[in-house]
């Protein structure tokens, strides 16, 4: 497990194999993952508790357009600009956690059946998958939005969960391939396990390091794929506070009154550097995992 | 260890090496198969475009709004140029042999035909995308370089932190932030904004394909650089390189033939993973920069709901996608001489 030099400084318990500290534990010992966890947390307390602190109402008007009033100044609207960023993370942050739970679960699913089932079976799963892979994330999202007149919170959260979906199931399939054929899976088979069960209880459990790992990363994908959705126009609710919304709503003001642009933008980016550095850090102990 | 070796693409499908077939042969029967596939998935694609903008909602509701009720003549109108009458079925197949013989339909926005309205625009979002790989490709692979020579010294991890940082940042927020710094609010030395006549190209003016090209390069060449600092410190490490320095060859000699080379195959797949990925950051690129390309006039007709406009800007770009995938391919196989034996003995 361990033919690297760190990770010794907890005694190691001798003989039993549930001794190994689990995969969160080891990530902790991370710099880079606790930096991560520390800012993303931060951040998801921020636009949890913001709302109530917020100066002003989400859309209430502060004083004249674009001028320099309030903390932030205002907005294209007038209204104010920091009471705009203290309401508008709630949709991202939703969308967001619920779209990717949604691309983990399916893209799981499908990865781990493939890899199960073997065979036909997992040449046309995989085959389909390069279908949906061959679109960019963003286009996905488009197509389906062109027939749509008005899209919806659920909408959104289902795109982003089957945009994910493929790219995960890639994933999940090459690490569950490596895991199908071990003594302990044959095993469960051999003592007549429902399938269901051997997937349940004997391939998931030991696939989680890699796969958290990548749900990190979906999520910083996720956070990026939305707040890009909503600079091209595309959110649930055109009147509310929303991060990616609010750099299309004052772009144009971006040399007289940067910071109605330039505040959202930041949070954005703070928040994927975050969830980015928290998901490396669990990808390098997924990889001392494996070999 | 390497740092980002989960994020490295699967290598070239596995083919079995053919029997009783030698060289061209065994090469061609490998080309089929690959070019069949592509085939396979670019239809499979069609239909999933398809579906999606016509069979998934209702787009002359979409269209019209409001004014769905109280306009019958316009429903009927739109209604007949999507031949809304027919099954879905047969308008597929009518929309596909549309595509087959380079007919793309009708824009609902302004009843010009399609290809007419995006041939310019393909054209300049392709000279944007390569002109931003161009750039890109050299930079990534020198960070990386750079960043392995030094590795876990110093400035490795200095870069490889900002690397890092970078890689998880949207395109549109390195847009925006490169505007403020070069265009509005701290200097003014680029224009922020792409302007050019309908008849003239954007690069007439050169300043204003400075941020958008920036803003694609900085957007994918983080990601790309780390996977290249990975693999080449896999080499590195390598048995074969340890030997060649053993016998003697000079350092120089060691990282360029030794390891550079057999670095550059999965460079290779990741460099079409972000071909096809800018591919799709276009969009975002093109409508932040007014860029007049296919991203920009894609969001425009997905925000019209131009139904025909949207089914044939998201066929070129999935089709740019598995064509550069069909490229890499051949590519690595014929750079990686284990691959190609398996294929031609």
């Amino acid at each position: 497990m361990s033919t690297d030099t760190g990770p010794g400084s907890a005694p190691p318990p001798p003989a039993i194999a549930p001794a190994e500290p689990s995969t969160l534990r080891k990530a902790m010992r991370q710099k880079r993952f606790t930096v991560g966890l520390a800012i993303t947390l931060l951040l998801v307390a921020f636009v949890i508790v913001a709302p109530y602190l917020a100066p002003f109402g989400e859309n209430e008007v502060a004083g004249p357009p674009f001028s320099k009033d309030g903390f932030l100044g205002t907005d294209y609207l007038g209204q104010d600009v920091l009471s705009r960023v203290m309401y508008g993370g709630k949709s991202i942050l939703v969308i967001a956690v619920f779209g990717t739970l949604l691309g983990m679960a399916l893209g799981i699913a499908i990865g781990v059946v493939a890899a199960y089932g073997g065979g036909w079976w997992d040449e046309i799963i995989m085959r389909a998958n390069d279908v949906v892979l061959s679109f960019p994330q963003i286009l996905l999202a488009l197509v389906v939005l062109t027939a749509i007149e008005q899209p919806t919170a659920w909408i959104l959260i289902l795109l982003v969960g089957v945009s994910h979906a493929p790219r995960v199931a890639r994933l999940a399939r090459g690490v569950a391939l490596g895991i199908v054929s071990r003594d302990f899976v044959i095993a469960a088979e051999a003592l007549g396990e429902k399938r269901t069960r051997v997937i349940l209880a004997e391939v998931l459990p030991n696939m989680n390091a890699p796969l958290l790992a990548e749900g990190g990363l979906r999520l910083t994908y996720s956070i990026g794929l939305i707040g890009a959705l909503g600079f091209l126009g595309f959110s649930a609710d055109p009147g509310a506070a929303n991060w990616g919304q609010m750099i299309q709503e004052n772009r144009l003001a971006l040399s007289t009154q940067p910071w109605a642009v330039l505040a959202p933008v930041l949070v954005i980016a703070i928040f994927c550097i975050g969830t980015n550095l928290m998901a490396d850090g669990i990808a390098q102990v997924a990889q001392r995992g494996d070999n | 260890m390497t740092d980002v070796a989960t994020l490295l693409p699967d290598p070239p499908e596995e083919v079995a090496p053919p029997r009783r077939q030698h060289g061209a042969a065994a090469w061609a029967v490998w080309l089929a198969r690959r070019l069949g596939l592509a085939v396979l998935t670019l239809w499979l694609v069609s239909v999933l475009v398809f579906l999606a903008t016509a069979a998934l909602g209702d787009p002359v509701r979409a269209i019209l709004g409001r004014d769905y009720n109280s306009n019958p003549g316009r429903v009927a109108q739109l209604e007949e140029l999507l031949n809304a009458d027919q099954s879905i079925v047969s308008r597929y197949f009518d929309w596909l042999g549309g595509l087959l013989t380079g007919d793309l339909g009708v824009s609902l926005a302004n009843q010009r035909p399609v290809s007419e309205l995006i041939s310019a625009n393909v054209v300049n979002t392709l000279v944007l995308v390569l002109l931003s790989a161009v750039l890109m490709i050299p930079l990534a692979f020198a960070i990386a370089m750079i960043s392995a020579h030094y590795r876990r010294k110093r400035p490795d991890t200095v870069i490889q932190t900002i690397l890092l940082a970078m890689a998880g940042l949207p395109e549109f927020v390195i847009g925006v932030l490169l505007i403020a710094l070069l265009a509005t609010t701290v200097f003014k030395v680029f224009p922020a904004v792409t302007i050019s006549s309908p008849t003239g190209h954007p690069w007439d003016n050169p300043d204003a394909m400075v941020l958008p090209t920036l803003t694609l390069v900085l957007a994918v060449a983080p990601y790309v650089s780390r996977i290249v600092r990975a693999s080449l410190l896999e080499v590195i490490d390598s048995d074969y390189v340890e030997l060649a320095r053993l016998k003697g060859i000079p350092e120089k000699v060691v990282m360029r033939k030794h390891a550079l080379l057999n670095a550059i195959v999965p460079g290779i797949q990741v460099i079409a993973l972000q071909l096809a990925w800018l591919a799709g950051g276009v969009v975002v690129v093109e409508t932040l920069f007014s860029y007049p390309g296919v991203g920009l006039q894609l969001v425009d007709s997905v925000r019209n709901h131009d139904v025909p406009m949207v089914q044939a800007l998201s066929m070129i770009i999935a089709g740019v996608y598995v064509v550069v995938n069909v490229v890499a391919d051949v590519l690595s196989i014929l750079l990686t001489p284990r691959a190609r034996t398996a294929i031609s003995s």
